[in-house]
């Protein structure tokens, strides 16, 4: 091993290294993440026991959290703040910030549900195939738009991100009730609503067992084939290598991890009205003893997933979010480089408010309706989602997957928590707790850590 | 002190247009004239030091030229022709790179983020070759500063010295035609900094147009050809470093009193005679 390997890491007492450290120092896997994947069993397993004594259940340890079920609605349920914290790291990283989206996915969802229920229905006939491709590129558009405005204000005229996003929320929140009236929007167009992973008519937004393995493994290799292909590079320039058996550590918690959730997912079926009306519909007949269609992958978890993988892409191997990181450590530095600072400014802005309309689709899809208090108080939650995974409120520190794992522990500690029967106040206080608590022990591990 | 007695090795050819020509610069930052109608000039393969007590406008005329400040008044030529700098992607367009006193850097990214900063190699599918601009970037580190090894960290976590190299690497890597080095040896030590001069005598015989700001007046009259000197805001005057000698200087940045051998501006003490 060359210096380059120890000087990696930041361990200031190499004597009384434990094997902990060593093994982290070897996969070099990031020990913040690793504690809070491990917050996250904690609090799993936590809701699972204390389940098995409110009111019992299928789970692991006898509750009902741990169930294929649960964890299926979970999943779900994070994804609209999962997909618009990967867009709040950026502007935070960026020294912004963004109050605006959970009112520019109000705003975008009412129009959405508008131009689908009193534009196009009537226009093209209600289900055509074309309405929820036309209304999802208009409303991507629109949340963009919006983002651009804002980030505009803020580039080129100066005003701070906090001002103008926080007129944005009042803003939009207002012109989204403008629009219907404070009506509720409904039906949602039957294709669309897909989008939501629930099943409309027959048809279930989801992909099934067959697709989900296939997808599972497919994810599988892709690990093993980034894995290779990273060592092949370091290799290549003589830069220090990986011990063998920490890849192959790595590879295999990862395909673990990948098939486990795909296992999860493929293990929660159909409910037996659902299964009885597609067999009316299909002509199959259903056995005797009953017939177990697995879900599988829903789609907002797939897109989810899939802006994850593009953000981090973006983030981590293009100039656009280079620049984005190294204007947050240091503005003026990025603007003496040549970076043209509001332009990126802008599009971070722009991008933001395409996810949070992507937000809007999930959340309008998911309920079947849209209203103007879609999405309120989601800046909050997807705020804190970042936060939680570690993005510096400083600027310049933060990660896609951390903020999504954020987003993951956030809604898992409400499911929990609604499982248990809190009411809804008690666990608003508790997610604010957490969610000090998060920051303040994150203090202490950086400060530890160097 | 004696006059320098050493000659300088190269000779600067002044026939032509200047490389640079600032003219008349004027610039103010609410009521303070940071800059008073100052011109300065640059010929290529020549070292020009910029002298004057702290605060005299130095680093403030010289970011008028890089882009980071937009003048209030005055001209810019390159090379004879009249040039529009807004922003440092203009000046960098026009082949000026800069080495800021403040060094300028991305603290959060490493040494080689820091090096391609605007500039990043890709690869043939547009995305960001770390791997190409981690190996360039050991390559010029090992010219500049042989010693350097933290390649991974953030350059926030590097010594002074050590991010001082970086941004000298950033700005020597592009092939100027103008730079600009503001107090570029500031953190370094002894023999970066012997290195530091060296590798000027080198850019300057490749015809590169250095303005070099210095406190250093061993140093000025070690690497420069002429040297300007400023005192709140206003150019006190220009002289070749043979013309003119330590004490003179320092009556120059000290007083604003112009010797002799050096040809006034319109900070000058006036009613003196030098
Ligand atoms: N961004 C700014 N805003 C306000 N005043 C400024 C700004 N930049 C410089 N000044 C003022 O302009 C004057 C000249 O500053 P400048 O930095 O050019 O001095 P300098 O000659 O480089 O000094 P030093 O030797 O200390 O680096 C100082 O009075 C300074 O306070
Ligand atoms: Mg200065």
């Amino acid at each position: 091993m060359s210096m380059a390997a120890t000087d990696n890491t930041q361990t200031p007492a190499m004597a009384q290294e434990g094997a902990v450290t060593r093994f982290l120092r070897a996969t070099e896997i990031d020990s913040r993440m690793l504690g809070m994947i491990g917050a996250l069993l904690v609090i799993w397993i936590g809701f699972d026991a204390a389940s098995a004594f409110v009111r019992g259940g299928e789970g692991l340890l006898g509750g009902s959290f741990l169930t294929p079920r649960n964890l299926w609605i979970l999943l779900v349920q994070t994804s609209s703040i999962a997909v618009m914290t990967t867009g709040m790291v950026l502007i935070i990283v960026m020294r912004h910030i963004d109050l605006s989206v959970g009112s520019i996915l109000g705003f975008t969802a009412v129009c959405i549900g508008t131009m689908q229920v009193y534009w196009l229905g009537p226009l093209v006939g209600v289900g055509h195939p074309a309405i929820w491709i036309i209304t999802l590129a208009l409303g991507l558009a629109l949340g963009a738009a919006i983002g651009a405005f804002h980030g505009s204000l803020i580039a080129y005229f100066g005003i701070p991100s906090f001002i103008v996003t926080l007129g944005g929320l009042i803003v939009w929140r207002g012109a989204a009730w403008s629009v219907i009236r404070g009506e509720t929007v409904a039906p949602m167009d039957k294709n669309f609503k897909l989008i939501g992973g629930g099943i409309s008519g027959i048809t279930p937004g989801s992909i099934g067992a067959i697709a989900s393995w296939i997808l599972g493994l497919v994810i599988c290799a892709a690990i093993v084939a980034m894995i290779y292909n990273g060592r092949k590079q370091r290799k290549r320039f003589n830069f220090a290598l990986r011990p063998m058996w920490a890849e192959y550590v790595l590879a295999v918690a990862g395909c673990i991890v990948v098939l486990g959730v795909t296992w999860v997912v493929n293990a929660y079926y159909w409910p037996k009205g659902v299964v009885d009306r597609w067999a009316q519909q299909t002509g199959v007949t259903v056995p005797p003893e009953g017939m177990n269609i697995a879900f599988g992958y829903s789609i907002p978890v797939l897109i989810a997933l899939g802006i994850g993988i593009a953000m981090t892409f973006l983030a981590n191997r293009t100039r656009f979010g280079r620049y984005i990181y190294a204007i947050g450590g240091n503005p003026e530095a990025a603007e003496l480089a040549g970076i043209n600072t509001r332009k990126i400014t802008v599009l971070v802005f722009a991008l933001m408010g395409m996810l949070a309309a992507v937000s809007a689709s999930i959340s309008s899809a998911r309920l079947d309706s849209a209203t103007n208090a879609l999405g309120q108080f989601d800046e909050l939650y997807v705020i804190a989602a970042a936060v939680i995974g570690g993005t510096s409120l400083a600027g310049g520190l933060g990660t896609i997957y951390g903020a999504m794992l954020g987003a993951l522990v956030m809604q898992s500690l409400q499911s929990g928590m609604t499982l248990l029967n809190f009411e809804s106040a008690t666990k608003d206080m508790v997610v604010g707790c957490v969610l000090v608590f998060a920051v303040w022990i994150d203090q202490v591990y950086r400060r530890r850590v160097k | 002190m004696s006059k320098p007695s050493h000659k300088h090795p190269t000779h600067v050819e002044r026939a032509g247009p200047p490389l640079i020509e600032m003219k008349d610069i004027s610039i103010a930052f609410g009521g303070i004239k940071a800059v008073d109608h100052a011109s300065i000039d640059l010929y290529p393969g020549e070292v020009v030091g910029l002298l004057g007590h702290n605060g005299a406008g130095k680093s403030t005329l010289i970011k008028i030229l890089s882009g980071a400040y937009r003048r209030d008044h005055g001209e810019i030529f390159i090379n004879g022709g009249k040039v529009e700098i807004n922003n440092p992607r203009d000046a960098k367009a026009l082949g000026i790179e800069t080495i800021y006193q403040t060094l300028a850097l991305a603290d959060n990214v490493d040494a080689a983020a820091n090096l391609y900063l605007g500039r990043e190699l890709r690869t043939r599918f547009g995305t960001l070759d770390d791997a190409a601009m981690e190996a360039e970037c050991r390559k010029v580190m090992g010219r500049l500063n042989p010693n350097f090894r933290r390649f991974k960290e953030p350059v926030k976590e590097l010594s002074g010295g050590q991010r001082q190299s970086v941004a000298i690497a950033r700005a020597i890597h592009f092939n100027a035609r103008i730079l600009i080095m503001d107090e570029p040896t500031a953190a370094l030590g002894p023999q970066e900094t012997a290195q530091v001069g060296e590798l000027i005598k080198q850019l300057k015989a490749e015809g590169i147009g250095i303005f070099l700001i210095s406190h250093d007046l061993h140093d000025v009259f070690d690497l420069a050809d002429r040297l300007t000197v400023m005192k709140n805001g206003r150019v006190v005057g220009t002289a070749r470093t043979s013309d003119v000698d330590h004490d003179e200087v320092l009556g120059m940045i000290i007083a604003g009193k112009c010797p002799p051998g050096a040809v006034p501006g319109p900070g000058a003490l006036q009613g003196v005679a030098a």
